[in-house]
Order: structure tokens, then sequence, then C-alpha cells
């Protein structure tokens, strides 16, 4: 238990550090114990790009969203966070609305887009797709070569400049490049498991999506892999709007600018700068869960 | 107690020549400082053990049941056909008269049933894959789970243990009757992929389903349509599977004789059922066909003798084609499954 406890505190402090560094965000953590009305909805500096209005889901009679209300901000990393079946998977494949493939889900009230409802009758998930690129939790390369699998977005979407260009250019952002650039016809497969991953970023990014949805990217990947896929995260922020979901708290200390918690029961319970969330939640049972007492 | 665990555990560690004098039944006996740890749990085990060897046994016997009823039944068959296959019996129409059939003779043969078997299998495949593999991708990744659904597969799953001369008797009614065929090659093609079809379809079925969703998703995921995903994810990687099965029910039609007794197939043909269109032979699908499995019938109850030779020849070309269409399917599930 109190090994939970300093753990916790370490990364907090790295991360306050770390955002010291990028500016904007900067908080020193006893900042944020100053603030008088921390509040929950905090007016994001940033324009909004996934907004959420009493989003419910239910897999059949089962409520697995209770009513959600938020707003992402873009070019910024958030992190959902929350104990096994809270819904954070389930919030997050509504966003692309992967969720249409399950026959028994049913998704109420209103996720807008850059402001356009992406539940309207107008939307075509297919469109939406392109315009929001996802990471899965096990890496899922094509059994293509690799070189196929960056283009395959490319030329389904009718990518009409250099796919050759595009493919090197996504590889380098997942920082993949270097490993691959003498193999990109062998297949996909061969490579690790933390390689994989990053390809699978790579053939994310290549139609350059605007938002990139990664659900537990590293929980299948060691440590060492890992690493390098929180880096790229950190670098990918600067040009997409990340939203990311993790069971590992101390990642999302890390890498997150803003933190959602979910709670079990599909609960939406806070949401705020990482920093606040980590040091200062205004939930108890946030606190609780973040301090390692459950979950 | 502890001092003498540790030094058992010593004498063993150091070497057999201090461990082994001590046989089993004296440490177990003696019960002092070398008592077996295991000895109370020890014959419950070995029953079990007895059990599993027996077991063993009993599935190596079924194993060489079916492998030397097999073997018996191929060398039955290649000593009958030894010296009677040959070129002519490849390349000339059946006679009735046994001198035709030896070697030296005028030259007789299985030409035409092999022509008509061979043509009315890929008939039947080209049949097979549209219509099978079709329906099984609008079953697995189109259609909602529903009722109706489960009610479709359940009636699909029946018609595979449905006997095949019901087949027939469907594909008298209605190729030969009623879409007024005749008895036709085409009649004939029809007939079998209606009875291979619920196989191709429950075995297409579960190469699709085998297809994991990570792959679906990941195509979906870069905004790929239905269509998209299924042409580029998952029928590629479901193929290997699709021909498989396909070509093992095709090796399985190709061996039928009852549905084609009912849509009237000649039992020997003269002729292939080839036309000559402009100095191009094609495919005669209107006309009439016989096919290797009633040509061997057809021999086999001629009262001369030697006829048995020829039958056993005609056999053993059978047995070739079905094994060359086996190894072809294995051939396309190892290609593609060391990708």
């Amino acid at each position: 238990m109190s090994d939970s406890y300093s753990t916790t505190d370490e990364t907090t402090d790295s991360e306050a550090a770390n955002s010291t560094d990028t500016g904007t965000e900067a908080r020193r953590p006893g900042e944020t114990l100053d603030e008088t009305t921390p509040s929950i909805q905090e007016i994001p500096e940033r324009e909004t790009v996934i907004e959420a209005t009493d989003l419910t889901v239910h897999y059949g009679d089962v409520e697995a969203l209770k009513p959600v209300n938020v707003r992402l901000p873009e070019q910024e990393v958030t992190a959902i966070i929350g104990p096994s079946g809270c819904g954070k998977s389930t919030f997050l494949r509504c966003i692309n609305r992967m969720n249409d493939m399950v026959d028994a889900a049913r998704v109420g009230g209103e996720l807008r887009y850059r402001g356009t409802n992406v539940y309207g009758d107008e939307v075509d998930p297919v469109a939406l797709r392109r315009r929001i690129g996802m990471v899965f939790q096990k890496p899922n390369p094509f059994p293509k070569s690799i070189y196929d699998n960056v283009a395959y977005g490319l030329k389904i979407q009718g990518y009409d400049g250099d796919i050759d260009a595009r493919v090197e250019e996504s590889l380098r952002n997942a920082a993949l490049w270097d490993e691959v650039k003498n193999q990109l016809d062998s297949s996909g497969l061969d490579l690790s498991g933390g390689q994989q991953q990053r390809l699978c970023i790579a053939r994310a990014i290549a139609p350059d999506p605007e938002v990139i949805l990664m659900d537990e990217p590293a929980s299948a990947l060691d440590p060492v892999a890992t690493a390098k896929v929180e880096d790229l995260i950190d670098e990918l922020a600067e040009e997409y709007t990340v939203i990311i979901v993790t069971h590992n708290m101390q990642q999302a200390a890390r890498i997150s600018d803003k933190t959602a918690v979910f709670l079990t029961g599909g609960k939406l319970v806070e949401f705020g700068d990482t920093n606040r969330i980590f040091e200062n939640p205004e939930n108890q049972r946030v606190e609780d869960y973040i301090t390692g007492k459950f979950g | 107690m502890t001092g003498s665990s540790s030094s058992s555990d010593d004498a063993r560690t150091d070497g057999d020549e201090l461990a082994r004098p001590e046989g089993g039944d004296h440490v177990r006996t003696d019960g002092g400082e070398h008592a077996n740890p295991f000895a109370t749990v020890g014959d419950d085990i070995e029953r079990k053990q007895r059990i599993g060897r027996v077991f063993v046994a009993v599935c190596a016997a079924s194993t060489l049941v079916g492998i030397v009823a097999l073997v018996v039944l191929l060398a039955d068959v290649l000593l009958e056909a030894w010296g009677w296959v040959t070129l002519e019996f490849l390349t000339y129409p059946p006679s009735r008269f046994i001198e035709n059939y030896y070697p030296g003779g005028r030259g007789a043969g299985i030409f035409p049933a092999l022509v008509g078997s061979i043509l009315l299998i890929a008939l039947t495949a080209v049949f097979t894959m549209v219509l099978g593999v079709g329906a099984a991708i609008y079953l697995e990744e189109y259609a909602a789970e529903s009722r109706l659904k489960g009610f479709i597969e359940a009636n699909i799953s029946n018609l595979a243990g449905v006997p095949s001369i019901v087949y027939g008797l469907l594909g008298l009614a209605v190729f030969v009757r009623f879409a007024g065929f005749g008895e036709s090659l085409l009649a004939g093609a029809l007939t079998l992929t209606l009875l291979i079809l619920p196989i191709v379809i429950v075995s297409s079925q579960e190469a699709l389903r085998a297809v994991p969703d990570s792959q679906r998703h990941a195509a979906y995921g870069v905004g790929a349509t239905d269509w998209e995903v299924v042409r580029d994810v998952v029928l590629p990687s479901a193929l290997p599977g699709i021909m498989t099965g396909t070509i093992l029910s095709l090796s399985r039609a190709i061996g039928e004789t009852a549905p084609l007794i009912m849509v009237g197939a000649a039992t020997s043909m003269f002729r292939a059922p080839i036309e000559d269109v402009s100095g191009i032979p094609v495919p005669d699908l209107f006309g009439p066909f016989a096919a290797m499995p009633m040509q061997i019938f057809d021999w086999a109850r001629l009262p001369e003798g030697d006829f048995q030779h020829v039958a056993a020849a005609g056999i053993v070309v059978l047995l070739s084609i079905l094994l060359l269409m086996n190894a072809t399917a294995i051939l396309i599930r190892n290609k593609y499954e060391t990708r």
C-alpha cells in the first residue's frame, strides 16, 4: 500500500517538472492546492474538438455509460483512467463510432466533433473514422508488408499525393523508420510487439487524422516498448489530439495534459488538468482510486 | 527432523552412489530419515496413469483400424489394376469387348467419363465458390444476429446430412424437368452444387469466423467501408480456409454416383461432352455426359472376369484425381499458413 503511494508521488512530481518545460500547462503541485475554486469543468484554453452531452451507452439492458458531459481540447493528450469495466473503453469507442459494430449497443445523447453530432443522420461513420484514427490494445497489423500496412489507409481514402513519401513520413513520426527502412516489403507480423504497435500508430497517422484514439496501447508491451510508445504519444500531441485510455495511472500522469476519471458504473466522476487530478482530486473516491485504495 | 531431511537432501544432491543403494521399499518401511514424501499420494496417481495408458492404447487401435482398412483396400485395387492403366486407357472411349482393353489391342478406356467428371467438377467448383462463399460472407459478415439467422444456419447444417439421392431427386425435378436443362452436364453440375453447398457454406463460415475481429477493427479504424473490410482484410485471411473446405467438398462430389443416376447421366458414353466450335473445343453444357463413378459401376457389373481389372483401373484414375485435389488443398493451406 505504502508502495503505491510513493510511486504515485514520484511520477506526479516528474510530471509537474515536465509540464514546466513545455510551458502552457505549467502548474506546480503546490499551486493547485492554493486554487480557491477548481471547477470540475475547467474551461479549456484550447479549442474543443470532442464534446459529449448527456452521452449514454446501453448494452442491451445494461447501462455501460451514465450520462457523460465533457469537452476534450485539441492538440492535447487526454487520459481516460478508471478501474476495469468502468466504461472508459466504451466512451472511447463512442468517439469514432466503433460501438456501431456491437449489435446490442445503443447510444443516447450527443457527441459532437467540431460541433457536429457524430450520431446525426447525415454523418457517415466511415467519413468520421477518416478524421479520427485509432490504435488498439493489442497490436493488430494486417498480415501484409510493412509498407502496405501504412499505405492501406491512404489507398482506401484515395490519397492522391506521393504515397511513398507519406509512408516514410508516417513511419518517421512513429519512430519506426530507422528500424524498418530496409525491410518495408517484409510482413508487419515479423516485427516485435512494440514495433508492431508503432506500426499500427504509423498506420493510424498516415491518412493525417485530427484525433487519435488509443485504447490501452501499451498494455500488451514490455517496459522498454512502453517507454517508446509513451515518448511517441508525447510527440504526437504536437500535431494531433490524442485521447488515450489507460489502466496505468503512472502512465496517465506521465503523458497526459488532461485526465478524465471514470469509476465503476460507467460514470465520469472527474475531469480536469492531470496535475490537479493527481494532486488534489475533488472527489473522495477519485482520490481513493488514484492513491490505490481500490481499483 | 529438520536435520535429517537436510541430510537426505545432501545425499541426493551428492550423487547417485549415495542415494541409489537405499531402494524405494527400504526407505518407505523405514519411516525414519528417508521417508518418501510422496508415499501417501502415490497409489492413486499410479491407478490414473494406468487408465491413461489404456485410453491411449484404445485411441491408437482406432487409428490403426482405419489405416489398415485403407491400405488393404488400396493394395487390392492397385493389384487388380496393375498393368491396366495405360495411356490408351486414359485416351480412348470405353468398349463392350474386353480384347480392346488389352495392351496392344485396339484401345479402349475411360476418356469420355474422365473428361465428363473433370468438366462436372470444374462447373460445380465455379457454382459453389460463388454461391457458397457468397452465402457464408452474408451470414458471417453482414446478417445481424437474429432468430432468423440462427434458423437458417441450423437448416444449412441439417442439409449437409441429407442423403445424396434426395439431392438427385431434387435435381431431376428442378433442373432436368422444370428448368428444361435435360439430362445434361449443366443439370448434373447444378445438382452436385446443391449437394455440397451446405458443407461449403459451413466450412467457409468457419474460415471467416477464424479471422480475428482485431483485423476488422484495424481496417474500420482507418476508415474502410464494410465492403473494403471484407475485400481487403477478411477474404484474404479466410481464403486458404475457404479453398481447403471447398476443394475437400469437391472431392466428395467427384465420387458421387447416386445424384448423377437420378439426373440421368449416361453410364457409358463413347464421346466426351465437348463441342467443336469453329476449331475450339468447348464444353457441351446441354449435352449428355458420363462420369467416372458411373463408368466404373458399368464395368464392375459386366459378367466377363477381366472387366474387374478395367473397373479397378478406373478406380485408380478416380483416386488419383481425388488425391491430386486433396494435395492441392493441403498445398494451398500450407502456403498461406506459413506466411
